[in-house]
């Protein structure tokens, strides 16, 4: 019995990962499953009471669009943006130095950087005095306590972990392939659409998914620097004014599940378009 | 490497530094903001305040009640750090030296709770730990925190058991050492560098890890992120300077375990795991 359990790779060390599964079973899967069924367990005692709930009430449904409303523009811009900024940075001999400054808001994450924006983006901040006092402005921008303040503080912790995320993905490439191209005389545009971008895309779309994610279940900023009452009454708030403030668990519960059915909806929809679009290797090209 | 000729190319190359020059000026500008104010005595309309003194640290010390939010944040990371490491490098190990039916289940179980964003799974996880009865105390806080710090330990770990030679462990077995001699007196310090780099990444991620300790903690246990959260949603209760101060203390903690952990790994591995060197 032993032998045959050993022969198929099960033996003492195998059995080193079963606390670590038996743990996010536990306290991952479990909740989760229960969760599910909580959420189909509301107060009034029907089966989809809260889900018919949610999806008559603007005041919550209109939360879904209100966070993808921020959540896509800021992942597609991050995006956009670390792209050429990671071609560049590979370039670099020591980009250790920009690659720790760009970690530094990831590390001290979005409560800290919360309040650093309510101080430098607020109306008498370092920024409204600056463009006032260059002549930029007229009178000050409003940055804080609306969309604009939840959408910089995205991109504020979302572009270094966009970038770095990146960047990871474009240093896997072999500059050897690029060479070759231009060799045989591809110029930088060409060199970019016909050979990186290939190589990219597998990379670019997790890329992407993650920090759609990310962007998607914004809770802090959106609180702290936005309007919680308003324009950015996310999802993430809605599910913690239920949990916390009207102690409806379930209620709570069913918007977790419809969070997590949206962020999965988005990310299987890109895997679908790119299975369409490209089929290979995973970021190859490192021969 | 091929390097850009064009005036066209040249102007492209610029128009991205300078983006990121843009970039890092205000990240800058924006922390600095806090460190300024903190030292403040008044600053209203001016590009600097008016004077300076340190007396907010002091009453920030008193009236957040620091001193018991900082032994809550130490003992809160500590036993994170500690169990996270316990359960996740033997997991690791076991994923990077067998292959048995189901692996890939298992390690798609393992990757789950990093993909998936803590306030999605948080909210049903601490709807269980109040079931429980363990959420507003510090084992429920520890729980809630070990559930993406263990994965990440496995993943951060894999490699790193991967890059050993199995002959060593084999040698190990010849002399006569069991599975808990050969993981106490080969393994351990030959993985040393790696379950420090480990370690060291959770420590920073968990300090910093503000949903799950904020859906779980009650108000005895709060670690300073939270506190700070707290802070910053009630200002105006407080003097802006005060809550300045804590903000100060709660980034250089913060920032001082993050340059100890970039001794030991590569900034990007902060968001993309390890990669083998």
């Amino acid at each position: 019995m032993r032998q045959a359990l050993a022969r198929k790779g099960i033996d003492g060390v195998t059995l080193l990962a079963l606390p670590a599964v038996f743990f996010v079973i536990a306290l991952f899967i479990y909740p989760f499953l229960y969760g599910l069924f909580l959420s189909f367990a509301p107060k009034d005692g029907s089966t989809l009471g809260n889900y018919i709930k949610f999806f008559s009430d603007p005041f919550l449904y209109d939360t879904i669009w209100k966070t993808l409303l921020i959540a896509l523009p800021v992942t597609i811009i991050n995006l956009a943006f670390s792209v050429p900024v990671a071609l560049r940075v590979r370039l670099m001999v020591k980009p250790k130095l920009l690659t720790t400054i760009l970690v530094i808001p990831i590390t001290l994450g979005t409560v800290l950087v919360a309040e650093g924006m309510l101080n430098y983006f607020g109306p008498r901040g370092w920024l409204n005095r600056a463009l006032l006092e260059f002549g930029l402005s007229d009178a000050p921008l409003h940055l804080i306590h609306n969309y604009w303040g939840v959408f910089l503080s995205l991109v504020i912790t979302g572009f270094p972990f966009t970038f770095l995320l990146t960047l990871s993905y474009v240093t896997g490439i072999d500059p050897a392939l690029e060479q070759a191209g231009a060799m045989l005389g591809a110029r930088g545009w060409e060199r970019f659409r016909f050979i990186l971008v290939p190589l990219l895309l597998p990379g670019l779309m997790i890329t992407f998914c993650l920090s759609f994610v990310q962007a998607f279940s914004v809770f802090p900023s959106a609180v702290l620097l936005g309007a919680p009452a308003g324009i950015t009454r996310v999802i993430s708030v809605a599910a913690y004014t239920a949990a916390f403030e009207e102690y409806d668990y379930s209620m709570a519960s069913a918007i977790a599940m419809i969070m997590a059915t949206v962020q999965v909806g988005i990310v299987a929809a890109l895997l679908g378009v790119q299975s369409l679009l490209y089929r290979g290797p995973a970021g190859g090209g490192k021969g | 490497m091929i390097r850009t000729q064009s005036v066209a190319g040249r102007l492209w190359v610029w128009a991205v530094w300078l983006l990121v020059g843009f970039f890092i000026l205000n990240l800058l500008g924006l922390i600095a903001t806090v460190v300024v104010n903190s030292f403040s005595t008044r600053w209203f309309t001016t590009w600097l305040p008016v004077g300076f003194t340190t007396k907010w640290y002091l009453s920030a010390w008193e009236e957040f009640q620091l001193p018991d939010i900082m032994m809550a944040t130490f003992e809160v990371v500590g036993a994170v750090v500690l169990l996270s490491g316990l359960i996740g490098v033997p997991a690791a190990y076991a994923m990077a030296r067998r292959e048995f039916p189901g692996k890939k289940f298992v390690m798609l179980l393992f990757l789950l709770p990093m993909l998936v964003p803590p306030i999605t799974f948080g909210i049903p996880l601490a709807t269980v730990l109040y079931k429980a009865g363990l959420a507003g105390s510090a084992i429920g806080v520890i729980l809630a925190n070990l559930v993406p710090t263990v994965p990440f330990v496995i993943l951060v770990m894999i490699p790193f058991i991967q890059q050993i030679d199995p002959r060593v462990e084999q040698a190990a077995k010849v002399f006569g050492a069991g599975t808990f001699r050969m993981f106490t007196n080969v393994l351990v310090p030959l993985l040393t560098p790696g379950i420090l780099a480990a370690l060291l990444l959770v420590l920073v991620r968990t300090i910093a890890m503000f949903e799950l300790t904020f859906l779980t903690a009650g108000p005895s246990n709060q670690t300073l992120v939270v506190a700070l959260y707290y802070a910053v949603f009630a200002a105006g209760v407080r003097a802006g300077q005060s809550v300045d101060a804590m903000a100060v203390i709660y980034m250089v903690t913060t920032l001082a375990w993050l340059l100890l952990a970039l001794q030991f790994v590569n900034p990007t591995q902060i968001v993309t795991r390890a990669k083998r060197k």
